[in-house]
């Protein structure tokens, strides 16, 4: 299976989300510079975390009118996975590929440590290699991670059933506890945790791992299918 | 105004306006003598830049000759942007410590972070990719408003940059006294990771290679700057605002991926950074370097703002700037790997071989100078030491504390800034990013894995400066074993340091007494730990209203974890496990943690130190943890004993049982150094002993998370954990949120 890592300028997780996939999942992986990249060979999108153009504007905005959004756009319509993390999950909030919007933490002050996540549903893409309801152990690194959605959208993400990760103890004031969401489709994931640092006993957790593993199977069971 | 351009080098003579520049009468004369003539303003402005105490090291330079720079493993030493140190499978670490005092004492956001800048680059100018960011702060004690803000707006600055740039900062250290409350330090450390083949230098090798400037423009921020560090901080100082730069961590991040990308062009013959002095001594370094001359044309300065003078192109210290040299003929190439990363790269020049310093101006030369004078002709001053009074006094008293409640003062302690946790600090820095972060804050030392390999990188910043104050030949010593202990509590074995030198003004012949005798004590325990000094940085001046700061040598040290196993990390491990005391423990109280809660002042005698028991108790300890004896090991510092006992403790849910015997203030606050706090399993008891029979067993680990110590079957202590770690926990986030 081929991930793409989209890099783009101020992206700092790029590196760290590579290793998750070519060491901790052992699947290919390539680090793809924005500008002039051809994803049609990819089985995913992984979109990283990091200050892509420096949060400046707003986190995830300038990223999320470039040309390569388009093409990301596209995958995920034709059913392509595609999971962003931390300032990729905020570049799809901001094109518009995930509903809602990042307030700036609670305290007003950057956050980096371990979280407990809930494991809401087990039955996506990302998710099937978890159970309903299990405890996680992924870290946080955000100043801007409190997601907010009306109320409207609220209802709507409940009832879709498109809250995928919630926090044990919310550290950041999201809105019910929210820690990652999907599309209606469920295969676009976006999330503030960041489980490519949580693929190794090492390091302090492998909890993480699992969700790559999914994203795996699924491709495997597509494979088999189509093949 | 000093940026007025024509003033005429007859006037800054009469006038003597080179002294507002930082030139003292002899120095503008020996600067007359070198050009045979008057210089003018923007020559001026260059030698006073290269000539101050931060680019030159002009009045500490005879003392930095004493430490030991060479060893078997040293693969750069003092003099480059970084000191690089060999840890084998061809490759190799490169750190740095840099201070950025008065920046952050005028303007603490921007200082903070521009100091952390200015650290990466000097570490991938070498050709490294930076792994690692650690700092060493000091404040006054978190009573005032303005004491606070500098608290705050320092850990926002260093988040805000390193966290954005994408380096972990994975360390550090605070303490907090009165004598740093005009006069904050900021020393931020930068370590970096390179295959050796890609070591670069900053030189301007090859008659005819063209000078590329690459990064953000030059505009008129930070003018002056290392001038600006070079003097005492007073209420004039906050008019100096303006010489404090402004840092865009997305533009460094750009160049970070740019240059490391240049490295490894063929073309490229030798980088930069532009730090203290930017654009003139990053020139005039690479050009003398390489036994050269250059000629720039300032015209071709990519600028932000209009109608720049020579003068302030040369002296600006805007951030995000490197100078490269590369073969003439194939800049395109370079230049279009920074295109790709949306930096601007222009041609400003070319290396020469008439050894001269030539700068054009909208066509006329705005200064002429012989480049090797501006690095090798500053003057070096042997200033005059006297021993202070304080110090022959403070020989006299054998301090003895009176302590009534043992459990109380326990409290106390784990409540002292200093002691308890610095979680508000370092939750706010990214410390994961790189995924390769072992051991996070909150331990002895910071541990970074190096991928692709079964090593570690073990990496620690320290200074007691209570005890270097009281007595620096003693602190100095104590200074670098302190470092290297925590090291060797990581499982790491120490391989080198930067000294991050930080003292009052040297005119005054007390000070440079500290500076004296603290550069002997460090130079001798580097000598018998065998850890030499490859980099480093000197910061003096820092007094504020004529107070000095306590005498703060910091060290920065790194150590090579040989194989992943033998990471160990402060906190007790399991329930039954042994706990032994490695170390002499004697009745050591003066500048302890213990003297500060009952006195509130430091004085008397700082503890002794034998450097050879120093020696062969970090010896035991790394190889009692390498033959995997050892579960858990902490070295024991402020507030003695009992803290060390607690801090093993939290963060776990286990509890310790310990008996102690002697004088009971002694056993549990002093400060003794050269001590271990191990635990080991029951079944490698037999052997841990054997292997290190100077180890005492005190007690054992419980399942109950109860912290008992006793004396004779009496309890001293018997205090719920949680309880303990709620004090310590919750002590600085009380202290900022109180409003006296």
């Amino acid at each position: 299976m081929r991930f793409a890592v989209i890099v783009f300028p101020g992206s700092n997780c790029d590196r760290d989300m590579y290793h998750a996939v070519k060491d901790g999942l052992g699947e290919e992986a390539d680090l793809v510079w924005y500008e002039n990249a051809n994803l049609a060979d990819y089985d995913a999108i992984l979109l990283p975390g990091g200050f892509s153009y420096g949060d400046y504007l707003r986190s995830g905005a300038i990223a999320s009118v470039s040309d390569v959004l388009n093409q990301i756009k596209q995958k995920a319509e034709a059913g392509t996975p595609v999971l962003g993390v931390c300032n990729g999950f905020q570049i799809l909030l901001e094109t518009g590929l995930l509903p809602g919007a990042m307030l700036r933490n609670e305290k007003l002050k950057f956050m980096c440590h371990y979280e407990t996540l809930v494991v809401e549903r087990d039955d996506t893409i990302f998710t099937s290699g978890y159970e309903k309801g299990q405890q996680i152990q992924i870290p946080i690194a955000h100043g801007e991670g409190n997601y907010y959605c009306d109320d409207r959208t609220l209802e709507e993400l409940k009832k879709n059933n498109q809250i995928v990760f919630t926090y044990k103890n919310n550290p950041n004031g999201s809105r019910d506890d929210i820690a990652g969401i999907v599309n209606e489709t469920g295969n676009v994931l976006g999330m503030m945790p960041h489980p490519e640092r949580a693929v190794e006993d090492l390091l302090g957790s492998s909890d993480g791992l699992a969700m790559f593993q999914s994203v795996l199977q699924h491709w495997r069971e597509m494979y088999v299918t189509t093949s | 105004m000093l940026q007025q351009a024509e003033i005429s080098p007859e006037k800054i003579e009469q006038d003597r306006l080179y002294r507002d520049m930082g030139l003292t009468d002899e120095e503008f004369q020996s600067v007359k003598n070198i050009l045979g003539r008057q210089p003018n303003f923007t020559e001026t402005g260059i030698f006073s830049v290269m000539w101050s105490e931060h680019c030159s090291y002009k009045t500490s330079k005879p003392l930095l000759r004493k430490f030991p720079t060479e060893g078997p493993h040293v693969l750069q030493g003092p003099g480059e942007g970084a000191g690089i140190v060999d840890i084998g499978d061809d490759k190799a670490v490169v750190f740095k410590i840099e201070s950025h005092n008065h920046p952050s004492a005028v303007e603490p956001y921007q200082g903070a972070a521009t100091g952390v800048g200015g650290i990466i680059r000097d570490v991938f100018s070498m050709g490294a990719r930076p792994i690692a960011l650690l700092n060493s702060l000091r404040f006054g004690n978190l009573t005032t408003p303005r004491v606070k803000y500098l608290l705050e707006e320092v850990v926002h600055g260093i988040a805000g940059y390193g966290n954005c740039v994408g380096v972990p900062t994975v360390g550090g250290e605070i303490q907090f006294d009165a004598s740093y409350e005009g006069n904050p330090l900021v020393n931020a450390m930068c370590v970096g990771l390179i295959d050796q083949k890609d070591i670069q230098k900053g030189i301007a090798a090859g008659v005819g290679n063209t000078v590329i400037y690459a990064g953000a423009p030059t505009g008129r921020d930070g003018i002056h700057g290392a001038t600006f560090a070079s003097e005492d901080l007073s209420e004039e100082s906050e008019s100096k605002r303006p010489s404090v730069q402004v840092g865009d961590p997305f533009m460094e991040k750009l160049l970070i991926e740019a240059c490391l990308e240049v490295i490894q062009h063929e073309a490229l013959v030798g980088i930069q950074d532009m730090g203290a002095a930017g654009l003139t001594s990053s020139a005039s370094e690479m050009a003398s370097k390489a036994g050269m001359g250059m000629e720039m044309n300032l015209d071709l300065v990519p600028q932000r703002e209009q109608h720049m003078t020579p003068y302030e192109l040369m002296l600006s210290e805007s951030q995000e700037r490197m100078l490269l040299v590369v073969k003439k003929g194939e800049e395109q190439g370079i230049i279009e790997v920074f295109e790709k990363y949306g930096l601007q790269a222009v041609a400003v020049g070319t290396v020469t071989d008439d050894k001269q310093f030539r700068l054009l101006h909208h066509g006329e030369v705005a200064a002429e100078i012989p480049v090797d004078s501006l690095a090798e002709d500053a003057p070096v001053y042997y200033k005059e030491s006297k021993v202070p009074d304080y110090y022959t006094e403070f020989q006299t008293i054998e301090y003895k504390p009176a302590v009534m409640n043992h459990a109380a003062t326990l409290k106390q302690l784990l409540q002292q800034p200093t002691i308890a946790s610095k979680e508000w600090v370092y939750d706010q820095y990214d410390s994961m990013v790189g995924a390769s972060t072992v051991v996070a804050p909150g331990s002895d030392a910071a541990i970074v894995r190096v991928r692709g390999t079964e090593k570690a990188i073990a990496m620690t910043t320290d200074c007691n400066s209570r005890y270097i104050y009281l007595d620096p030949e003693t602190g100095g010593k104590i200074a670098v074993a302190e470092a290297a202990r925590n090291i060797i509590s990581s499982g790491a074995k120490p391989l080198a340091l930067t000294d991050g030198l930080n003292f009052g003004n040297p005119d005054k012949p007390e000070n440079f007494w500290q500076m004296e005798k603290s550069v002997d004590g460090m130079a001798a325990a580097c000598l018998a730990l065998e850890t030499p000094v490859i980099s480093g940085n000197v910061s003096l001046y820092n007094e504020s209203n004529q107070q000095a700061i306590f005498p703060t040598p910091i060290v920065g040290m790194v150590g090579l974890v040989e194989n992943l196993a033998h990471v160990t990390t402060s906190q007790f491990k399991q329930a039954g496990d042994a706990i032994y005391l490695l170390g002499e423990t004697k009745a050591e109280f003066g500048g302890s943690e213990l003297q500060n809660v009952l006195e509130g002042r430091y004085f008397g005698k700082a503890p002794a130190i034998d450097l050879d028991v120093e020696a062969s108790n970090q010896q035991a300890v790394l190889a009692g943890i390498q033959q995997g004896f050892i579960a858990s090991a902490h070295d024991l510092a402020e507030g003695g004993l009992a803290v060390a006992l607690a801090e093993s403790l939290f963060g776990t849910e286990l509890g310790a049982k310990v008996t102690i015997d002697g004088d009971v203030t002694a056993a549990l606050f002093s400060e003794s150094q050269s001590r271990f706090l191990l635990t080991v399993a029951p079944e490698n008891q037999v052997a841990f002993e054997k292997a290190v029979p100077e180890a005492k067993q005190i007690g054992s680990v419980t399942q109950d998370a109860e912290l008992v110590i006793e004396q004779d079957g009496q309890s001293i202590i018997s205090e719920a954990v949680p309880t303990l770690e709620a004090l310590w926990k919750g002590a600085i986030p009380c202290l900022l949120k109180s409003k006296a």
